[in-house]
């Protein structure tokens, strides 16, 4: 496929790590991938491998369902028990578990109306064609999916729709950068910045990252290639003792992003003051909320939704794993109690978690 | 909204976080919605920059 396989080439992979050797120095290079997409593309394509003994990639929070902690899914599941309500999601979030070992497919198995749903416009046309029933879109994700989220609200406001909601739990990306720079709890010599992510918000919004902590941010594409080409642009910042921001997913990521799609968050979001990431805490002004102007379209308030506080599987290192702190295989039930076809933390379940990303690619035995 | 093929698959997608997009353009697809233009010319550059590295055919 156009761009897609010029960018997985095997013999400019294999030049591409012998620049990275022939420039790495003997100093250990630890470089943080924010998004699973890369842990993936990290895993896929045996890239770990090509890099030398002294190059890491620590595994990063970009992860949409692992982020969410699991008392805003039983919130979801509570919600359900009211038969009026259609509950709407993107699919990796069903297999999530919340707590007493519940989760949003066992839900359904036990009766509750949850859809599965590709895209937020499926969830408006389940709202239209079920106009005695409530439908709510239980939305999550970084930058990348709040601008449809948005466009959906404000199309459901045209329509004056008034069966649909949205339970949003929105997160955002460089709050969270900031918090793990900040917290300084695993050295982090340099971050491959997000790709879908920086197309909404743009290369500059990692600036201020980027000064305040010191540390080189390169925003690399997700085929393997953009992720051996980005590791060379940071080993040469990193050598040269440079911090900057810089793109290498100039294809489709601008300094300054998508407009269009900042102007309808802008338009739809607020900053939330507050909000709970699974394994990262309470971090202030890192997620949005609805605004007033569509309040009536806003399900926590509408079915005046509480969260709950639950804390995670006995054992599961889940929060650990998504700070960098600790590697999957640490964990005691790490392919053993825990797999993606009976995952015990949110890490294994989504095709972008870390836990899963080890699973899939037999990194049993890696350190 | 228009109609996106991929390898073969084709599904209606939503342009409204676009500007501007023509027939015959690729785009960057998220859940269902185009999110940005892929930059024909940027693309070229980053390939050419690209095969400046590859290995030797072994």
């Amino acid at each position: 496929m156009k761009y897609i396989d010029e960018f997985r080439d095997g013999l400019t992979a294999r030049g591409m790590a012998a620049a990275i050797h022939s420039e790495a120095t003997d100093r250990e290079y630890r470089l943080m991938e924010f998004c699973g997409g890369h842990t993936h593309a990290i895993f896929r394509y045996g890239i770990q491998d090509l890099m030398p003994a002294n190059l890491r990639f620590v595994h990063g929070p970009g992860c949409p369902v692992c982020v969410l902690p699991a008392g805003r899914i039983e919130a979801a599941i509570r919600l359900t028990e009211n038969e009026d309500v259609i509950l709407c999601t993107y699919a990796d979030l069903m297999r999530v578990p919340a707590g007493k070992k519940d989760s949003l497919f066992k839900a359904k198995a036990r009766g509750a109306d949850i859809r599965m749903i590709y895209s937020a416009t499926d969830a408006l046309g389940i709202a239209q064609a079920n106009p005695d029933r409530q439908v709510v879109f239980f939305a999550i994700g970084f930058e990348t999916t709040t601008p449809p989220t948005a466009a959906v609200l404000k199309i459901a406001r045209a329509l004056e729709l008034n069966n649909f909601s949205v339970y949003c739990n929105h997160v955002q990306t460089p709050p969270a950068m900031a918090h793990i720079l900040d917290a300084g709890e695993t050295q982090i010599d340099g971050i491959l910045g997000p790709s879908h992510v920086s197309t909404v918000i743009g290369s500059r919004a990692y600036a201020g990252c980027c000064e305040q902590y010191k540390t080189p941010i390169v925003i690399a594409g997700f085929e393997p290639l953009d992720v051996l080409a980005s590791t060379l642009m940071l080993i040469r910042q990193i050598n040269a003792g440079r911090y900057a921001v810089e793109n290498q997913y100039t294809r489709v990521v601008s300094e300054t992003g998508n407009q269009k799609a900042q102007t309808l968050m802008h338009e739809v979001f607020e900053q939330r003051p507050l909000f709970e990431w699974r394994g990262l805490g309470s971090l202030p002004n890192s997620a949005v909320q609805i605004r007033e102007d569509y309040a009536a379209f806003d399900a926590e308030k509408r079915f005046a939704m509480q969260g709950s506080e639950t804390g995670e599987t006995k054992g599961c290192i889940c929060p650990a794993v998504l700070r960098g702190v600790s590697s999957p295989v640490e964990c005691k039930l790490f392919s053993t109690a825990c797999t993606p076809e009976d995952p015990k933390g949110a890490c294994m379940v989504s095709s972008e978690g870390a836990c899963a990303a080890y699973y899939s690619y037999g990194r049993k035995a890696a350190a | 909204m228009a109609v996106v093929e991929l390898d073969g698959i084709r599904k209606e997608v939503s342009t409204v976080l676009l500007d501007s997009v023509a027939v015959g353009d690729y785009v960057l697809l998220h859940v269902g919605f185009a999110l940005e233009t892929i930059d024909a010319d940027e693309a070229e550059k980053t390939l050419a920059m690209f095969a400046r590295m590859r290995a030797p055919d072994a």
